[in-house]
């Protein structure tokens, strides 16, 4: 004689479900531990990569157009399609994953450090060189620190949509708790569909915050200023590019 | 090197254009989803915006919609729709998922548009004697038109993305042979399919440049 099929939550597939929390809770900080991973590397990355280029296209103003345009038709491409055309070069890893969100971040930080750059009054710039200051100085202690608001916009959004372009690394195998949401749609799996999507809103939230928190200890004078001083130059164009920017799928 | 050839190969041979699986069929199915669905959001954001943007509220909720957007991942909600009830109905829960991700651009730069419209010209109007509705489709909308043009740009390149990640779930579309590339282990069907959807994501953004760029001066806004 059988024993009678278990009735919990799991048995019943519901959504919420706390046996599956407490079962499987390995699996999910494994997935946990791998998307961050994926994200953390891939938008440092994007960053290293993207303020050199920055810095060129407001160096040599003639780079400004390739760079921004080439950055675009990169941001344009769909994240399937990113991570499908580097198939060849990377083979089913790990790395394909980084790249491939690593060249979406790398498109919002180029334009956010650009903005923000460009935000920089031309007053604090002269004021920088009747100091005396040399352009190395200027660039470290003047213009990189008012830059600083709009770049971290552009950090604040490449870090949250690649949080939430992880998952789709799932079709390689590497997509942290995407793999969950794609293991959990083949088996009609409720309660690890909607807890690895649930997981995936807190990661880019609390990332989102901490990078909010960054920010803050960074630009201790914006604190100051705040009540008297809403927005900042570079601050305002950071937000004009927020809403036309969008988002990634 | 080989690679290349290969998937050149696949993409000059007839047999992979044709039929229920060939790239004609897809590229229509992606095509009239993706129309589809721009439409629907339109006709969901567009109204909502105007009148949020016109009366001036709301918009703490018309501009964080698209930070939250961000932050949800297209798949996971492509996943879970397909796991509730409509997903037995066929193409129900990619277009609501795709109409879904669609909104928030429309919604946040339509609304950005009206509230950035002078609001010495807005005055001026009033002044006039104009009425709320005669301010808002002569007045605000033409002013806030490149901007509201900007939206479903977004929009729709947004959607030709989603659209995509909808063979993940089953959907038709160019997706479906990244897809069943993935499941035949052929590199060069992966990547011939991939290539195909990054250049029609490509001419539409490129369509709405040229657009753009052939429009009035009043349509066309400031050059980004």
């Amino acid at each position: 004689m059988t024993a009678p099929p278990p009735d919990d939550c799991l048995a019943r597939n519901d959504w919420i479900c706390g046996d599956y929390l407490s079962t499987r809770r390995q699996i999910l900080l494994d997935a946990v531990g791998q998307h961050l991973q994926l994200t953390v590397i891939s938008v440092a990355l994007g960053l290293v990569i993207a303020v050199p280029l920055a810095l060129l296209a407001r160096r040599r103003r003639w780079t400004a157009g390739p760079v921004l345009g080439i950055t675009t038709v990169l941001y344009t491409i769909p994240s399937l399609a990113m991570f499908s055309l580097l198939l060849p070069v990377y083979g089913l890893s790990a790395t394909l994953v980084v790249v491939g969100l690593a060249l979406y971040s790398l498109t919002l930080l180029v334009r956010n450090i650009l903005a923000g750059l460009d935000g920089v009054p031309a007053e604090a710039r002269e004021a920088a060189r009747g100091m005396g200051f040399g352009p190395m100085r200027q660039l470290l202690t003047v213009e990189l620190p008012l830059a600083l608001p709009a770049a971290m916009a552009g950090l604040r959004i490449a870090t949250v949509s690649a949080v939430a372009l992880t998952t789709v690394g799932a079709i390689v195998g590497y997509g942290g708790l995407g793999n969950l949401i794609y293991a959990g749609m083949n088996s009609f799996f409720k309660a690890q569909v909607l807890t690895a999507s649930v997981l995936c809103v807190i990661i880019a939230v609390v990332l989102d915050l901490l990078l909010l928190g960054a920010e803050r200890l960074l630009t201790p004078w914006r604190r100051a200023g705040r009540r008297t001083r809403v927005r900042t130059r570079a601050g305002a164009g950071a937000k004009r590019l927020v809403t036309a920017a969008g988002r990634r799928t | 090197m080989n690679t290349l050839s290969a998937v050149w190969t696949w993409l000059t041979t007839a047999a992979n254009w044709s039929g229920e699986n060939g790239v004609w069929h897809r590229l229509e199915q992606h095509l009239v989803l993706t129309f589809a669905c721009l439409v629907i959001s339109a006709l969901i954001a567009l109204p909502v915006a105007l009148t949020l943007g016109h009366l001036g509220r709301g918009g703490a909720l018309a501009i964080n919609l698209a930070n939250v957007g961000r932050a949800v991942p297209t798949f996971a909600v492509l996943v879970l729709l397909l796991l509730t009830p409509l997903g037995r109905h066929g193409q129900w829960p990619t277009i609501i998922a795709l109409v879904l991700f669609a909104i928030p651009p429309l919604l946040t730069n339509a609304y950005v548009g009206m509230r950035e419209v002078d609001r010495s010209v807005v005055r001026a109007a009033r002044g006039m004697g104009m009425t709320g509705t005669q301010l808002v489709w002569r007045v605000e909308v033409p002013l806030a038109f490149p901007l509201i043009l900007t939206g479903i740009r977004i929009a729709a390149v947004q959607l030709v993305a989603t659209a995509t990640l909808a063979a993940l779930v089953g959907g038709g579309g160019l997706g479906r042979i990244i897809t069943a590339g993935f499941n035949l282990a052929s590199t060069p069907q992966v990547v011939a399919g991939a290539v195909l959807v990054a250049v029609f994501a490509l001419l539409v953004e490129g369509a709405f440049e040229l657009a753009r760029r052939c429009a009035p001066d009043w349509a066309r806004g400031p050059v980004r």
